[in-house]
């Protein structure tokens, strides 16, 4: 390799360097943007509110958590699949319909930033609520650790997997808002795209293909289904398969929005 | 700066815009005039990358905007059409986050909100959220992200819309100072704004460039550009007529209206006529005659006339004239 061909290299290296910080940096402006602007309503407090005290009325009301009689959080994530149906779709709605409604789109998309880095920026900075949400049911786990003596790696796997299901359903939530500037619409959407999700490889509803459709699409329709992959990490195990489905699901949604942005872009 | 060569945008089966070309050096002031849905905002959108061309190339400040957008985009200020801002952040925080998007940080973006503020009078709702804003304030806070990191090429979707005549000559008083170092291009349908602020104009119709040039050039073309209009007491029009077109020099003469005792007429010189020849002919004609001359104007031309010549060719500046 010549001198020439090194300098060449690595001052590309360098540039990809920058460009790689500068892409960490604008995603970091616009997600605390979006993280700033959730808190700066009402709208975050209600919805928060509004999770904890169907979390309390789901796990000790409905699940019998005391009734169990074991220390464990079962109780409390077996109801997030339902939980999240609604709750997430509403957090994400707003994501890039609200863009629209008001044109400030068009402020966005024409600064020195790529699509991506915007999409990526509002998708971690509603997880990142999303997150705080969840985390804000630590006095149950303080709860279990008095009561009993909880394995606190099956925990510990339950809030993985929980977060990785609302981050799943968020992306979802995320591509359908860019479809439309209507939050009602959207959130419409997301709900049955969610629910959907949810019901995949329920019996009832691969009864109903099997009937007349073949078996590797039966199967295909089935390992859609985001249950069997929550409920292992609920058992706390993180099986990669698992991994590799929630963040392809991610991924999936958000190249998607991409293209859904740029085609509504295109005109 | 700008080059634009033979953009064309389609929606659907539409053209939008058909064949445009342009360019703007620094220096420059260039006014887009034309109707609505005349492919003004569709242009602007794509030249600050916003919608991608079906046609056609877009160079900014050497940087194609469609292969290389993020340069390109660097250089460029965009004020959008209804001045768009996150309504539920504050002033003081949009314009934070705007200097950051265009990689402004610490005691440099600091300075540049700063120099932003002031030049847009924001102090007074620095700390004000956006949506409790008038439409004033919402308007000159858009502004200010678009000026914020002091862009050589400034583009503007109707940067007067909306706003009250004293910030209308603000705004215009601000692009003419600042188009003496920046390239801008602004569009608006408000003919004495071009006469304002432009250093040259581009009338665009149904999606195509119908006239390109100097608020003086684009003048020219009206029919009324170097008729000379007389009041004369003392003669009735029909006199006043007959004398005229006995004169060498004018083409055609017009009784613009009788008062009693004084008559109105306007009178058109052959096309290519020396500058002031026509004027100076009347006014000997006026002295032969001792005609008491009330008033003898150089006609300059009006922007409107033009405007509605050019963007509606089924009904030619010349009937209307003759029509009043």
């Amino acid at each position: 390799m010549s001198t020439d061909a090194i300098t060449a290299h690595s001052a590309a290296g360098l540039s990809d360097a920058r460009a790689h910080s500068s892409a960490v940096r604008h995603i970091t402006t616009i997600a605390k943007r979006e993280l700033t602007s959730y808190f700066a309503s009402p709208v975050a407090y209600v919805f928060i509110v509004f999770f904890l005290l169907l979390c309390g009325f789901f796990t000790f009301m409905v699940g019998r958590f005391f009734q169990r009689g074991e220390a464990s959080l079962i109780a409390f994530f077996i109801w997030h699949p339902w939980l999240y149906l609604f709750l997430v779709p509403a957090v994400g709605m707003r994501t890039w319909s609200e863009e629209r409604r008001l044109g400030t789109i068009e402020l966005l998309l024409t600064m020195p930033i790529t699509p991506w880095q915007a999409i990526v920026g509002k998708f971690v900075a509603s997880w990142l609520f999303l997150a705080i949400a969840l985390a804000l049911t630590f006095p149950l786990v303080l709860t279990v650790g008095y009561l009993g003596s909880p394995d606190y790696g099956v925990i510990f796997c339950g809030y993985l997997g929980s977060a990785l299901m609302a981050g799943a359903y968020l992306a979802i939530s995320c591509m359908t808002s860019a479809l439309t500037r209507n939050q009602v619409i959207s959130f419409i959407l997301s709900v049955v795209a969610c629910l959907f999700l949810i019901l995949a490889g329920w019996p009832p509803v691969t009864d109903m293909l099997v009937q007349w459709a073949p078996n590797w699409l039966v199967e295909g329709v089935a390992a859609f289904s985001v249950m069997p992959h929550f409920e292992s990490f609920q058992r706390g195990v993180i099986d990669s398969r698992d991994l590799v489905y929630f963040l392809s699901v991610i991924a999936f949604s958000l190249f998607t929005t991409g293209v859904i942005i740029r085609s509504h872009r295109a005109g | 700066m700008i080059k634009v060569h033979n953009l064309v945008k389609a929606f659907g089966s539409k053209l939008a815009v058909n064949d445009v070309s342009f360019t703007v050096e620094r220096g420059e002031v260039l006014g887009f005039l034309g109707p609505n849905g005349a492919g003004k905002s569709t242009t602007m959108r794509m030249v600050t990358g916003f919608i991608p061309p079906t046609a056609g190339r877009i160079s900014v400040g050497g940087f194609d905007m469609v292969s290389d957008p993020i340069p390109a985009k660097r250089l460029i200020g965009y004020l959008p059409e209804n001045a768009p801002a996150y309504t539920d952040m504050t002033v003081y925080g949009f314009l934070n986050f705007t200097a950051e998007l265009r990689g402004l940080s610490g005691e440099s973006r600091k300075k540049a909100v700063h120099r932003a503020v002031e030049m847009c009078f924001l102090d007074s709702v620095l700390y004000q959220s956006v949506d409790t804003l008038s439409k004033g304030y919402r308007h000159r806070t858009c502004f200010a992200q678009s000026i914020i990191h002091d862009p050589d090429i400034l583009i503007m979707d109707e940067p007067t819309d909306g706003l009250d005549p004293n910030q209308k000559h603000e705004v215009r008083t601000l692009i003419r100072r600042m188009g003496e170092k920046k390239a801008i291009v602004f569009s608006t349908h408000i003919l004495e704004e071009v006469d304002a602020a432009c250093t040259r104009a581009i009338v665009i119709d149904r999606g195509k460039i119908v006239a390109n040039g100097t608020p003086r050039e684009l003048r020219q073309k009206s029919d009324l550009a170097g008729a000379v209009s007389l009041r004369v007491a003392g003669v009735t029009g029909a006199v006043l007529r007959e004398r005229l077109q006995q004169l060498p020099g004018v083409k055609r003469c017009a009784i613009v209206r009788e008062e009693p005792g004084a008559a109105w007429a306007r009178a058109y010189g052959a096309k290519g006529a020396r500058d002031n020849e026509l004027n100076q002919s009347l006014y000997e004609l006026a002295v032969r005659e001792q005609w008491k001359l009330i008033e003898l104007k150089a006609e300059e031309g009006r922007l409107d006339e033009v405007f509605r010549a050019i963007t509606l060719p089924d009904t030619p500046a010349t009937s209307k004239e003759q029509a009043q």
